[in-house]
Formats: C-alpha cells, structure tokens, sequence
C-alpha cells in the first residue's frame, strides 16, 4: 500500500515537470524593423502607448489636481516636466493624447526581470553602466543634479563646502544615485539613513532624525516648498565629470528604444525638449554650488 | 519491522528525493525566462561585490535582535504572570494583560515599527531618542513581548493545578509556589517555542530596515535598486538563513531530547 503510494508519487511529479518544462519560447524584441511607423511599434498593448511612473506622482515632475488613482498630482495632465515629455514623445511616435495609457510602476518593480506591463517608464532615473546590463535606457531626457536640503537654524545650515557635511546625518531615498553620490563624495561619518519612499525619507528630516536630505536639484525644490516648513536648499553638488542623467526605461531588447531616441532627438532639435524644461523646472538654475 | 524492509524504504527515499529534485531543477531551468532569472538573480560577480557589505549590515540584525530579545524574555514573562494572577481584586491588571496582548498581536509588525518610529521622534520630547534603530527595537520588543507571553502563559497553564494547590498546602504563598514550583517547569516546557519565535525575531529585524537604519536587506535594496540586479537579495536571505538553520536544529534536538526524557521516565 505504501509503497504503490511512493510509486504514485513519483510518477504524478515526473508527469507535472514535463508539463512545466516544454512552455513556448516566445521572446519580445525580435522584430526589428527599420520602420518607426505608429503600425509597426513593439507596444504592450497595440494601438497604445502605456506608460509607467510611480504613485505618488510629485511636482515638478508631474502636474495638474490630483485624480484617482494617482495621488498628489496626475500624470494623465500633461503638466509637470515628465508627462509633458512622456506627451512630446508619444506626438512624436504619432499617437494623441487618448492614445497614450498611464499604469503604476512603483521604482522597485520597473527593473524587475519578466515581461515589463509599460512600453517604457518615466521616473527619474538615472542612466548607470550597471543598470544598462538589465534594462534599455532611452537617451537623456534631463541632465539632473544632486543637492542638500536642510532646515533652517540647524548646525548643517552654516556648512559652506562639502567637507562640512562630513560629521552630519544624512538621509536619500533609496535607489537614488544620491546614496552613492554621498559614499562617493561626501563621505560622512554617519550611516546614511536610507528610505524606501521619498515620503519616508523628508519624514525623517522633518523629526530631525536626519540633518539633511540628499536629493536631485527639481526635487529638492518641492522638498522645500511643499513638504517641509522651514527648510532651504543648501546647494547643489558639482556635477561630475561624466555627469548624470535620466532615461526612459525599457525591456531589455526592445526595439522601441530606437524609435523613441529618434523622436527625443527631433524633440532637442526643434527646441521642443528645452521649452518644456523651461516651463516646468525653470526655477532650478537658481540653486549656489556646494565645493 | 524486518531488515529487508528497512533497506527497501531507504531506497525509495532515496529515488523519490533525486526524481523530484531532479525534476523541479529541470522545469525551473528550462522555463523560457529562466536565463533572465539567472542574470538577475544569480550574478556570481554581483554577489561577490556585494556581500561584505551586506555582512557588515547583517552586523545591526544581529544587534537588534540581541538587544530586543533580552527585554522580550523579561517583560512577556512578567506580562504572563499579571495574566495568571489570581483573584478578582487583579482582575485591572488581567484586563491590561488581555488588551495589550490583543493590540499587539493584532497589529502587523511593520506598522508598529513605521508608527512608532516617525511617530515617537515627531512629539519633539527632550530625551526622546531620535535613532531609527532605537525606535525599531522598542517595536520589535513590544509585539514579540505580546507573542512570547502567550508562550510563558501555555507553559504555565500546562502544570497541573494540583502542583500549585500542592505548594500552597506546604505553606507556600502564591508568589513562592509561582517562583520554586510552577515557573521552573514552565519555562523548560516552552524552550522549544520560545527558540521558534526568536528564529521570527532574528528575521523581523529586516523590517527595522523601513525606518532607515541600513541593516542587510536594506543594503541588499540598496545595491539591487543600484545595479537593477536582485543577486544582493540572494546574498542577504543567505545570511539570514545561515543564522536561523541552526538555532531551527537545535530546537528540533530540544524537543527530541525532552520526548525521549519524557518517555523514559515514563516507562
């Protein structure tokens, strides 16, 4: 009796591996074609162009009233620097604005490996050699900068140079290149405190449970206008020698990515990529540089 | 039981353990995304580069843990005992008892540490601790406090009553009969279960991580949302796992070694 069990067993799980094992080989990306004709894009779903960002969606990178499901602001707008891009690119590719489709992507899953829900993704992220390896980076859309925000009257508020940061708290959120921007540079003698959601992180500073927040220069802006009374932007860091800059992600492999170079392209050429930057991030040329 | 049995059984142990790992190694590895899972996952030079680091951020779990689970074996032993206490002039206190037990086990752990954590250092109170860490340990301390109590109160509900009626009888008060008689043989009756929820201790500082302290699944997130590979996960849930094996053997060596004590004595 036992032992025909065993026998069963092993039988009903030989059985449901070689149904497991012989799945379709299906591989996005494959038709590359020379075509960027709207008909022949490879999209997530045909006839639109889905696009992923995180909620909440924050200015200046997205505008309008907020609208469900979106939290703060609604990408669905057009106003705030990324929508206008994500908009200015999707006009370019030949879709209207009913054509273009928004889904959450929170950061931690936009890189995530399988088959990606979005055709690309706009979150403030930073191009890296590392991540190149795992997902397709558009070119620059946005030269960024990193910069510190501190409250007012605190001890870090006096610091004049980047040395002067060293013995202080400082706080990022994670997955920003300001982490490593902060070992690389600053080199405090504090643990960074490091946090999952932005929110989380201008938390902390508000208690004072960290004397400074490292983030880039646009956001740093809303940082100080909206979320923590009494707070100022200390100044910004200088810009490294390869400098840094935000993409759109994409699968690995998808022939898109080509397309969408080519329409940002034509977006710097006719100005169009400058005049949305000047509308929704103009205040951020203002910021004093930090040596 | 005959010998020819016994070697039987081993034998089909035996087969039926390599047919199935065989066969769940062969249906993961030829899943059509399964290069892409190697790539992500399992990046040998990924894991390289990242596990010192994440070995000295493994350093605060083992200090959180540590730290909380002094205070987790004294405040749930005493939060069982003001549950036990007899009489209807304590019945506040078993009132108190039932409550917290109740709130704390009720709340998920992730929301008392986020609550308490920037909810504490918010009341701007002189000599309030701001560190992220501090906070975290007093949230691990109070839910586990509620968990492992409930432990200590089994351990004390399983001496029979006519143990204790026996110490009172020989002159004992409740405190002494609680203290020479009852709690001794508590206590070694939840050593098994006590072992358990500090294994769910030992994991449970990972969540300490939400407030900021870099412990090592936060410098585990840290390089997978630097590098956008996951191989820094594998190598955190390694460490992890490298703890908790074998504290997990040698509660199941406790247990083993108290059944046959047990059965010796009763034959």
């Amino acid at each position: 009796m036992r032992r025909s069990f065993a026998l069963l067993l092993v039988a009903a799980l030989a059985f449901a591996a070689a149904g497991c094992g012989g799945s379709s080989n299906k591989s996005s990306g494959s038709s590359s074609s020379a075509s960027c004709d709207k008909g022949d894009l490879n999209l997530v779903n045909a006839g639109q162009l889905t696009v992923g960002t995180d909620n909440p969606a924050y200015p200046p990178w997205f505008g309008g009233n907020e609208k469900a499901p979106w939290k703060v602001s609604d990408p669905r707008s057009g106003e705030g620097f990324e929508s206008a891009v994500a908009y200015a690119v999707a006009d370019k590719l030949g879709f209207a604005k009913s054509e273009v489709k928004w889904v959450v992507v929170p950061f931690n899953t936009s890189f995530a490996p399988g088959p990606k829900k979005f055709d690309f993704d706009v979150n403030e992220i930073s191009f890296t050699p590392a991540r190149a390896k795992v997902v397709d980076f558009s070119d620059s859309y946005y030269n960024v900068n990193q910069a510190i925000v501190v409250k007012k009257g605190t001890k870090i508020a006096n610091a004049k140079s980047v040395a002067d940061l060293k013995p202080h708290k400082l706080g990022v959120q994670i997955g920003t290149t300001s982490y490593q921007y902060i070992k690389d540079n600053i080199k405090p003698s504090k643990q960074p405190a490091v946090y999952e959601t932005n929110d989380a992180a201008v938390a902390a500073l508000k208690n004072g449970q960290t004397d400074a927040l490292v983030v880039d220069l646009p956001t740093a802006f809303y940082v100080t206008a909206a979320q923590v009374p009494n707070s100022k932007i200390l100044g910004q860091f200088p810009t490294s020698a390869s400098g840094e800059h935000f993409g759109l992600v994409f699968q690995k492999g998808n022939s898109l990515v080509r397309c969408v170079n080519k329409a940002l392209s034509e977006l710097k050429s006719d100005g169009t990529l400058q005049q949305i930057q000047d509308k929704w991030l103009s205040k951020v040329a203002g910021a004093p540089v930090l040596k | 039981m005959s010998g020819g049995e016994g070697r039987r059984g081993i034998v089909i142990a035996v087969a039926s353990t390599v047919v199935f790992f065989t066969l769940l190694a062969v249906a993961i590895t030829h899943a059509p995304g399964w290069p892409e899972v190697r790539r992500t996952f399992f990046d040998w030079d990924q894991f390289k580069d990242s596990l010192p680091e994440i070995s000295r951020a493994f350093l605060l779990n083992v200090k959180i843990f540590s730290i909380a689970e002094a205070f987790i074996l004294v405040f749930a032993l005493l939060l069982a005992i003001l549950r036990s206490l007899p009489g209807p002039a304590a019945l506040p206190l078993r009132l108190l008892g039932i409550g917290y037990a109740d709130f704390f086990r009720g709340v998920p752990t992730i929301l008392v540490i986020a609550m308490l954590g920037f909810g504490a250092p918010a009341l701007r109170l002189n000599h309030v601790p701001l560190s992220t860490t501090f906070w975290g340990i007093v949230a691990l301390v109070l839910v586990y406090t509620a968990y492992v109590s409930e432990v200590y109160r089994a351990g004390i509900e399983s001496v029979h009553p006519s143990q204790a009626a026996a110490a009172r009888s020989l002159g004992l008060t409740h405190w002494q009969a609680l203290r020479t008689v009852v709690l001794p043989q508590a206590v070694r009756r939840v050593i098994p279960p006590l072992l358990n929820d500090f294994i769910g201790l030992q994991k449970d500082t990972a969540l300490v991580g939400f407030l900021g302290s870099v412990e090592a699944f936060k410098q585990s997130q840290i390089d997978a949302a630097a590098t956008f590979n996951y191989t820094s996960y594998v190598a955190a849930a390694l460490l992890f796992v490298a703890l908790t094996i074998p504290l997990a053997r040698f509660t199941d060596w406790l247990v083993l070694r108290d059944r046959r004590r047990r059965q010796a004595a009763g034959a």
